[in-house]
């Protein structure tokens, strides 16, 4: 049964920093540091989140079902310390959502005459 | 930093920092690896400045969690809930009320600079039998020989007519020693007060307003100062206007006129009509005021020994002045007052007693499905929390409703504003009281399932109760019943004590009785036969006017003016010294004793023939001839009173004058005419009586238009039906019963819910049982007995703590209950009655719902 359209609306628009998790997990699953970094690698150092707002975020997105906690393979080898989240498949869908809403906005404003138009 | 971080996550919820703690700290550590110090403290600060808005975020979010599933909960629970609700709103708002009017009548200072200062001075006789005003020549005494006060000035109450300011008006003034305002030490609002050095005369013709009477005569005109009003016919200069807040020495005062003592004033030591006020000294104590007094009443008892002999000073604190009376009243309600907040918590604790046993198996699921005992405790307390907020919400508004209702009990004579308000800080304690229960009692489940492993309360099932608990919460509902008899059986006596008043029989006929005030001022009406005219003619015209039967002047009415005493002396007699002859003293025209239905037993009435120029009379009360001639015949007997020798002409029956609860004078009856020389002022009749047929609108305007037309400047005051003066001595009586009563009822239905409460709690914890029994072939006689059993029994353990304490009570205001025994049969009779009667009310639901265990269901459901 997949998510209609209302369900995934009702969580946009989504917090900038919420935004930033997704797409950091959309591309693989992470560790909190590590989304951390990505982050940064994106905005090209522009936004660094907290280790408060990245976890209270986090605790939020996993009651949401947008991300979920892996179980973790034994003998991966990897920090038992550390715990990685991956992107669910509702997290995918209101994660494209909120990229068409904003690209969106981007074409309203170009329409406006605030941005260059797009290089075609 | 590692540490100082940990430090930092205590921010967080518990929950939060349990989850989340190890992985943030291993965080900030990769963080600060590879930076120099530098760095690193800035990456501390940057923790420091995100840890608090992010620690707040993440508590709202678990509170708005809470409160959504506490909304869930009590929503599925509406009758706890409600009941909850209920309970503590009674307990808040019945508390509140009662202690705001107390402390403002009791306890708030007055609002006059360092008023722990002022006293009130009168005489007092030394064997203690009770205390008088002071004579003008005894309070220039005081003043002049005292060394212990800073100043003193002394004032009376007097009553005048004001004309010539829109209708005419009777206004209620006090007028005092030019002193007395500075001493009280409140500037005015306008102009000035009296001159303190000039001893009165200069301001002779002046009055000072009060807040009141200059905005409802005046329209609050700043151009008021310096105008002339006719106060009693003679101008008075307006100059001065009191704050609003300025009630002395009664809040009914609605100006201040100067009083001056003349040389003559100061010869009759036993004209006693001032009430002495005092500031002390700085530094002085109450006891060493009274004592330097004493010394000077020593010494004027010696120069005096006929008129100050044997008198003492009696000194109380302006803030003491309030009656005894009162002040038991005061203390009663606080009492049951208390009394409801005990009730209210009790309750409460049972209730979330009750509710922690129904919980226990909800909370064991949750903390095995993995909820820490710290969010479930978390959880418990948002709920109680809320519950109390809810409950103190809904109390403020009780009292806000209760504090105008309780408002009238504040004595009128007191020099405070108006009205209480709501305190602040009572609100609060209540407030307090009622949380700390609720928080202490609704984290009992959370306490039980952090005590064992979860699984234990699973296993155990919805059958969990505990003795212990089961004992704590049967102790509580005893206490409850123990409290609700106190409060029953205290205005089961105060009812009591109304009836006893009530069948009372003032002496008079108050139905069908007109009565009204015309006072006539002087100078205009110093001639005595000016006086006669006006009376002859208004009576006259009266008396015309159809439905009435009868009509009289009298100097005052009964139950009204309650003074007006006169000491006589019996020719051949000696004079007793301590003025145990003294008769309540009356001027009348004929007709008076029939226009009251007083019967006239021997003798005759005043008539129209006992003028000015006749031998002068004497109509006697039944106590004066027992007291004076009990073997006697009293008719044509001779006395002086009233600075004439008088002959008895008739005796008639005895009248309540000081009040039905009072002790009362006899009383001596002059005719209207028969005045020394120049008359006595205070005694002229000054109140119209009129016995008429029954109901009758145009009776009043017919009066009005008579009296107009006798004398058009003349005022109209205090127009009402006799009948209403006497109810008027109940009706203190029947608001504090309505209170007292008021405050039982709820008392009686809080117990009447705890019984309840815990019966159908046992009950239905006990159902498993209930149905093992009635399947092995118990009737269900037996069972509903067992209940009933159950719930008197907690009943009669209740009783007797309840009966002690009511005696108790009782005892202590022995002085509300006008001679009811405090351990009066009948009342406490009726009052056991009652709570026995709610106790099984509350076992019936119970009861019924036990003999309607179906056996097999009640098995089935474990």
């Amino acid at each position: 049964m997949s998510p209609d359209a209302a369900e995934i609306a009702a969580f946009l628009p989504l917090p900038p920093a919420t935004f930033h998790i997704l797409v950091a997990l959309a591309a693989g699953d992470k560790h909190g540091y590590g989304i951390i970094q990505d982050v940064e690698a994106r905005t090209d150092g522009g936004l660094r989140l907290s280790a408060g707002t990245l976890y209270r975020t986090i605790q939020r997105l996993l009651e949401q079902g947008l991300i979920v906690e892996p179980r973790r393979p034994a003998g991966s080898g990897a920090d038992p310390r550390r715990r990685t989240y991956r992107i669910t498949p509702l997290g995918t869908l209101v994660a494209r959502a909120e990229t068409r809403r904003l690209a969106q906005l981007v074409r309203l404003a170009r329409g406006a005459g605030l941005l260059a138009p797009e290089p075609s | 930093m590692t540490r100082l971080y940990r430090l930092l996550l205590h921010f967080y919820p518990t929950s939060f920092r349990l989850e989340y703690g190890e992985e943030m700290k291993a965080l900030l550590a990769e963080r600060a690896a590879g930076l120099g110090p530098l760095g690193r403290a800035r990456l501390m600060l940057g923790a420091v400045a995100e840890t608090i808005p992010n620690a707040l975020a993440a508590h709202a979010s678990i509170l708005a969690q809470d409160l959504r599933y506490t909304a869930r909960t009590l929503s599925r629970a509406q009758g706890f809930a409600l009941t909850a609700v209920l309970v503590t709103a009674l307990g808040v708002g019945a508390n509140t009320a009662a202690f705001s009017v107390a402390d403002f009548v009791l306890l708030r200072p007055l609002p006059y600079p360092e008023a722990d200062r002022l006293v009130k001075l009168f005489e007092g006789s030394a064997d203690g039998s009770g205390f008088n005003e002071l004579s003008p020549a005894e309070y220039r005494d005081w003043k002049g020989m005292n060394t212990t006060f800073q100043a003193m000035g002394a004032y009376t109450d007097r009553a005048v007519n004001l004309t010539g300011a829109g209708e005419p008006q009777r206004l209620q003034v006090a007028a005092m020693t030019p002193e007395l305002l500075p001493l009280i030490g409140v500037s005015p609002l306008l102009g000035r007060v009296f001159h303190p050095s000039s001893h009165g005369e200069e301001d002779l013709h002046t009055v000072v307003l009060s807040h009141g009477l200059w905005q409802a005569q005046f329209g609050g005109d700043a151009g008021v100062l310096g105008r002339s009003v006719n106060l009693h016919g003679t101008p008075h200069e307006v100059i001065g206007v009191m704050p609003p807040e300025f009630n002395f020495p009664r809040r009914e005062v609605q100006a201040w006129l100067p009083l001056a003592f003349h040389e003559d004033d100061f010869v009759d030591r036993d004209d006693t009509y001032l009430k002495g006020v005092g500031r002390l000294a700085n530094g002085v104590t109450l006891a060493q005021a009274r004592a330097d007094l004493t010394v000077v009443t020593t010494r004027l008892g010696r120069d005096y020994p006929q008129t100050s002999g044997g008198t003492i000073p009696f000194i109380f604190a302006l803030q003491d002045e309030v009656s005894q009376q009162s002040r038991v009243l005061l203390l009663a309600l606080c009492g049951a007052s208390l009394c409801i907040l005990l009730l209210a918590c009790a309750n409460l604790a049972n209730l979330l007693l009750a509710r922690a046993g129904a919980r226990a198996r909800e909370l064991a699921v949750r903390a095995a499905l993995g909820a820490g005992r710290e969010r479930l405790v978390r959880q418990l307390v948002t709920e109680s929390v809320a519950l109390a907020a809810i409950g103190g919400a809904a109390g403020v508004l009780v009292s806000l409703l209760a504090v105008p209702l309780l408002a009238r009990l504040v004595p009128t004579t007191l020099p405070i504003a108006g009205r209480p308000g709501l305190d602040l800080r009572v609100l609060a304690t209540a407030a307090l009281f009622t949380g700390l229960t609720g928080l202490g009692f609704g984290l009992i489940p959370a306490l039980r399932v952090g005590g064992r492993t979860g699984f234990a309360g699973l296993r155990e099932g919805a059958r969990s109760g505990g003795a212990g608990r089961q004992r704590l919460r049967g102790l509580l509902v005893t206490l409850e019943v123990a409290v609700s008899v106190v409060l029953l059986i205290s205005s089961g006596l105060l009812i009591r004590a109304i009836w006893v008043l009530q069948a009372t029989d003032p002496g008079f006929t108050p139905q069908n009785v007109l009565t009204l005030r015309t006072a006539l001022p002087r100078p205009k009406y110093d001639s005595p036969l000016r006086r006669t005219e006006f009376y002859d003619r208004v009576l006259r015209d009266v008396r015309g006017l159809p439905g009435v039967e009868s009509a009289a002047y009298i100097t005052g009415l009964p139950m009204v003016m309650t003074g007006g005493i006169w000491g006589v002396t019996i020719p051949g007699r000696e004079a007793p010294r301590d003025g145990g002859d003294g008769v309540s003293l009356r001027f009348v025209t004929p007709q008076f004793f029939g226009s009251l239905g007083i019967p006239i037993h021997r003798g005759r009435d005043v008539d129209d023939g006992d003028t000015g120029d006749r031998p002068f009379v004497a109509v006697v009360s039944r106590s004066f001839v027992r007291q004076h001639w009990p073997d006697e015949d009293p008719i044509g007997k001779q006395f002086q009173v009233a600075f004439q020798p008088r002959t008895v002409v008739g005796v008639v029956g005895d009248v309540k004058v000081r009040g039905l609860e009072q002790r009362n004078e006899p009383q001596v009856y002059l005719p209207a005419p028969q005045v020394p020389e120049g008359g006595l002022i205070a005694y002229d009749p000054k109140d119209l009586v009129i016995r008429h047929a029954g109901k009758d609108a145009t009776l009043l305007p017919a009066v009005r238009r008579i009296i107009h037309a006798a004398d058009p400047a003349q005022p109209i005051s205090d127009v009402r039906p006799l009948a209403e003066v006497v109810a008027g001595e109940t009706a203190t009586r029947r608001a504090q019963f309505l209170l007292l009563g008021a405050l039982a009822a709820v008392a009686l239905l809080l117990s009447g819910v705890g019984i309840h409460g815990l019966l159908a709690y046992t009950v239905s914890q006990r159902s498993h049982e209930i149905g093992v029994r009635l399947a092995l072939g118990a009737r269900p006689g037996s069972v509903a007995r067992m209940v009933l059993s159950e719930g008197m029994r907690l009943a009669l353990l209740g009783l007797v703590p309840g009966l002690l304490g009511a005696y108790a009570a009782a005892r202590g205001m022995s002085a509300l209950l006008f001679g009811v025994q405090p351990a009066d049969p009948a009342t406490i009779a009726a009052a056991v009655l009652v709570v026995l009667l709610m106790a099984l009310a509350g076992c019936l639901l119970p009861a019924l719902r036990a003999v309607r265990v179906n056996p097999m269901q009640a098995l089935r459901a474990e």
